[in-house]
């Protein structure tokens, strides 16, 4: 039986403001436990919630990023239940009438296909404190830094069939959140987290199969583990003649598997019902206008301009445009370095990815920053150095405060493009090789690398390669 | 000197008759004597006169806040910055805020002193202070019977003559039934006019902060100083605050007063209807004239009441979980456990019950017949009020079915104490103001009547009481054991 996976995303991205958004508490992670917390956020008796327009500002941003409906009038509702590290008894969240509706985007696969997923709403909401398990023996703590801090909860549509097409779509959100600067991205503190509904059914069947919910997966990496194990345990259940329960469950990284959290039966009914202590957001076009003025370029427009403009392949100009941070990062040194786009392209997705791979950071954390990274390139396009040389240097730069220039000096690694002096390397080294040269000439061609090799090594690597190439052509012919 | 009303007193503090030591040490020793009543949950003398003395060193220093010095006491469901708020229940027995309600520091600011907190019917939820952790409040007229509720203990010390002037918390009519029962005047405010900041909610879009005081000027003195906008409150409304006591001597010819024909059927007692045909009669006097109206939906109000005032409580209630604050039973074995326990150890029965009613109103599957049922009838009885005001200018009416009935009465029938609040609750529902002055004695038990204002008419509704009590004495009138 051939059987056909159906998948939607619910993403949690921390919104990037300053302060919470029903108290003016900071939203800066790591603090001390409840330092971040006033009485709003406490749940104390008699205080009340005042919504912080930025984080309605930044709804309205996503909104605009993904073509989707602007909820012009909507509610903020409680969703009550019991726990901890849930100070009121209730989250504030929105239910029927969100602030961002049905909108869409589209995904780049793997293949380079591209697959359009609809997106069914976008609510915002505050996220809920931590409960502390390991600090006191036998007892659990509360923490409430990050009870209040707000959270825009995107739903997608079931549209997803694999679960390389659901990381690919999670990524896809999580570029275009860091994009328009509305959430800093960082899946270990947990700015953004994804929920994955998974089904499975028989390839054909239009009506859904029951899911499971997997929750609060906190690495692309384990949402496709995740969602290839929970696949794997619903077609084993259903083929063994079994049901899929609608259930929550959680992702065990450690083990690699989902286990049950809570079925459908011990699931709370929430008992929403609009907040009356909130009142209805109207959202009007003038705010709506404004924040459109200073939407930045989104990733299909500047991947588009990239083309056009610095005539790259589509496929360079994606992959730089993939995250902000990159893109921006070309354009920098793009327009500094006066290197051509493409050896610029080149040497990010190349050296400089394959050094932050190694070193396991962001690129936002990358020792080498533009500036310097823009004074090495200079140095290749002008020929002052060779790419085999830029390495080492990339390398050196990589763990100094050093730039380009300064290593080039010290180490007397300047290109030598002078042609005589290359021409009297030549000579020795034809001169020291008359058999070779012998052979060369009766026509065994493929010996001029290793000429090349060998002058290469009496200039240390510094021989203008191009130059070197031609010289030694003429000198060889005799 | 505890028979002078906040007008006299601010005279009396500015021509150095008596300070404010002077009178908050006398009231607090009345306090004292006048246990029995049970008006207080909290005294806090030592507090009370630092206050006082600072007050009076303000005073003589040339300050002049409109209050300054002017005894008040505050209902204990507004938090009070290092003073226990225990809104009437266990379960915030010993809970000492951090931070003040936004009226208690406006109160604060306006150079008044607070004796004390008073005593509430638990959470606010009854209509006969018969639900306080902290005992039932006897009502001064006869102490065998209730002074009303939820703000009963506030009511009675004013009629007790123990303070002049208290804060009160009127959700379903709990300024204006226990100001009626006590032949005191009391207002509710549009909602939106008083902070809720730091007045413990028990239903938040019902709930609306005011005054208690023996004369509609007294009333306005203080709501001049407690109204306005507050940006920690987003219902509050932003919007330039009348000026109440000035406005209090304008004249009320022509002022067009209707008489919904509901507020004078069977439910009234036919010794109140007389009452207030006297204090029609005396209006028509002054100038005012009447014309009869009609509110259709009145009789669903309290069923509608009963389902949204249960349904937000039963939310906004579920942060006293024993985890942050509050009661905790003891040694609880688990998390349900600290939860169950804690919770039934330290709420009472009448908040139970409205707790398991609006969880019920909200839960899958009951959502839509009861709660959204309860908002499309509040949304018609607005509709009857807008109405009605494109006709008249406030509404009259009794305040109360009956007076002050017995201790012990209504407590096991639940709709029967539901249904004192039968002409109270409408004005909550479409969050206008209100406000009860007395009108009479019937078995010589002080009855209110009841004007009801357009949205933001405080000051209208004021100036009418106030001009009411110019020609009448009926607010004067104490109980025999004072003198």
């Amino acid at each position: 039986m051939q059987w056909e996976t159906v998948i939607g995303l619910e993403i949690h991205a921390q919104l990037a403001t300053k302060s919470k958004i029903f108290s003016a508490s900071s939203t800066e992670f790591g603090a001390e436990p409840n330092t971040q917390a006033n009485a709003v956020d406490l749940g104390m008796p008699g205080v009340l919630p005042v919504l912080n327009r930025e984080a309605v500002h930044m709804a309205i941003k996503f909104a605009l990023a993904t073509n989707a409906e602007i909820g012009k009038h909507n509610v903020f509702a409680r969703k009550n239940y019991f726990y901890p590290d849930l100070p009121k008894g209730y989250q504030i969240s929105q239910m029927d009438l969100p602030i961002v509706g049905s909108g869409k985007v589209e995904v780049t696969l793997d293949d380079g296909q591209v697959k359009t997923v609809g997106l069914t709403r976008a609510h915002l909401e505050e996220d809920a404190g931590k409960s502390v398990h390991d600090a006191y023996p036998g007892q659990t703590g509360v923490d409430l830094n990050r009870a209040g801090t707000p959270l825009l909860e995107i739903v997608s549509e079931p549209d997803m069939r694999s679960a390389k097409e659901a990381v690919a779509y999670a990524r896809k959100i999580h570029s275009l959140v860091r994009y328009i600067e509305i959430c800093d991205g960082n899946m270990q503190e947990g700015s953004f987290r994804c929920d994955a509904n998974v089904s499975v059914r028989p390839a054909g069947e239009t009506k859904l199969g029951t899911r499971a919910e997997i929750k609060n997966v906190n690495s692309f990496r384990f949402l496709e583990r995740a969602i290839n194990f929970e696949v794997e345990r619903q077609i084993d259940l259903v083929e063994s003649g079994s049901e899929v329960v609608q259930e929550t469950r959680l992702y065990d990284a450690d083990k690699d598997e989902t286990r049950s959290m809570r079925s459908k039966e011990e699931a709370n009914d929430y008992r929403y019902f609009p907040d009356p202590d909130l009142l209805p957001v109207e959202i009007d076009d003038a705010l709506i206008a404004r924040l459109r003025e200073v939407m930045p370029e989104l990733p299909e427009a500047r991947c588009a301009r990239f083309v056009s403009e610095f005539k790259l392949s589509d496929y360079d100009a994606a992959v730089l445009t993939a995250d902000r941070a990159t893109a921006d990062f070309f354009e920098s040194v793009l327009a500094t370095s006066g290197a051509p786009a493409k050896l610029v392209g080149t040497w990010i997705t190349g050296e400089l990815f394959s050094r932050l791979n190694k070193d396991s950071i962001e690129l936002t954390e990358t020792p080498v920053k533009a500036d310097r990274f823009s004074g090495l390139l200079a140095r290749i396009s002008d020929n002052t150095i060779s790419g085999k040389i830029a390495k080492n240097i990339l390398d050196q730069m990589w763990t100094s405060e050093d730039n380009a220039d300064a290593i080039i000096d010290r180490e007397g690694l300047r290109q030598i493009s002078d042609s005589s002096e290359i021409e009297k390397m030549i000579d020795e080294v034809i001169a020291a090789n008359p058999s070779q040269l012998a052979e060369y000439r009766e026509g065994k061609e493929k010996l001029l690398s290793y000429f090349v090799g060998q002058v290469m090594k009496a200039s240390r690597g510094k021989a203008n390669p191009g130059q070197l190439n031609e010289l030694l052509r003429t000198r060889l012919k005799g | 000197m505890h028979k002078d009303t906040i007008a006299t007193i601010r005279q009396n503090l500015a021509s150095g008759q008596y300070s404010s030591t002077e009178l908050c040490q006398h009231l607090l020793e009345r306090i004292a004597a006048h246990k029995d009543i049970n008006a207080f949950i909290e005294v806090n003398a030592e507090h009370a006169l630092d206050a006082a003395g600072k007050a009076d060193e303000r005073r003589a220093a040339g300050a002049a806040e409109p209050l300054l010095g002017v005894p008040i006491a505050h209902k204990d469901i507004f938090c009070t910055r290092g003073v226990r708020t225990t809104c009437g229940s266990r379960m915030l027995e010993n809970f000492v805020p951090p931070y003040n309600a936004t009226v208690v520091d406006k109160l604060n600011a306006a150079g008044s002193v607070s004796l004390g907190k008073t005593n509430m019917d638990e959470f606010a939820m009854g209509s006969s202070n018969e639900n306080s952790y902290f005992g039932a409040v006897a009502n001064p007229w006869d102490t065998s019977r209730v002074p009303g509720g939820s703000s009963g203990g506030s009511a009675a010390a004013v009629a007790a003559r123990l303070v002049p002037a208290t804060t009160g918390t009127d959700t379903g009519g709990s300024i204006r039934q226990p100001a009626a029962f006590c032949g005191i005047t009391g207002i509710k405010p549009t909602y939106g006019r008083v902070s809720r900041y730091g007045m413990i909610a028990f239903a938040s879009s019902l709930d609306q902060g005011g005054a208690m005081a023996t004369t509609a000027e007294d009333c306005a003195l203080l709501l001049d100083s407690m109204a306005g906008f507050d940006e920690n409150d987003s219902t509050s409304i932003d919007q330039p605050v009348d000026d109440y006591s000035g406005e209090l001597n304008n004249s009320v010819k022509g002022l067009k007063i209707g008489l919904p024909k509901q507020y004078f059927g069977s439910d009234l007692s036919a010794a109140i209807a007389d009452t207030l045909q006297q204090a029609i009669a005396e209006l028509t006097k002054l100038g005012a004239t009447f014309i009869d109206i009609d509110l259709q939906n009145q009789h669903l109000a309290v069923p509608a009441y009963y389902v949204v005032a249960p349904a937000e409580c039963s939310s906004n209630l579920s942060r006293f979980d024993g985890v942050r604050y509050g009661h905790r039973c003891a040694d609880p074995v688990d998390l349900e456990d600290l939860y169950k326990r804690s919770r039934a150890e330290g709420f009472g029965r009448e908040v139970k019950r409205r707790i398991l009613i609006g969880t019920y109103a909200l839960s899958a599957g009951y959502y839509d017949a009861y709660y959204i049922k309860a908002q499309k009838i509040r949304n018609l009885i607005s509709q009857d009020f807008t109405k009605a005001f494109a006709q008249v200018d406030m509404i009259l009416g009794p305040t109360t079915p009956t007076p002050a009935f017995k201790l012990n009465e209504n407590t096991s029938d639940p709709v029967a104490m539901y249904l004192n609040d039968i002409f109270t609750i409408p004005a909550n529902l479409a969050g206008l103001p209100g406000i009860s002055v007395p009108c009479g004695l019937v078995d010589n038990l002080p009855v209110g009547l009841q004007l009801v204002g357009n949205y933001f008419k405080e000051a209208q509704l004021l100036n009418v009481a106030h001009q009411f009590q110019q020609v009448t004495d009926w607010h004067t009138k104490m109980p025999a054991s004072i003198t």
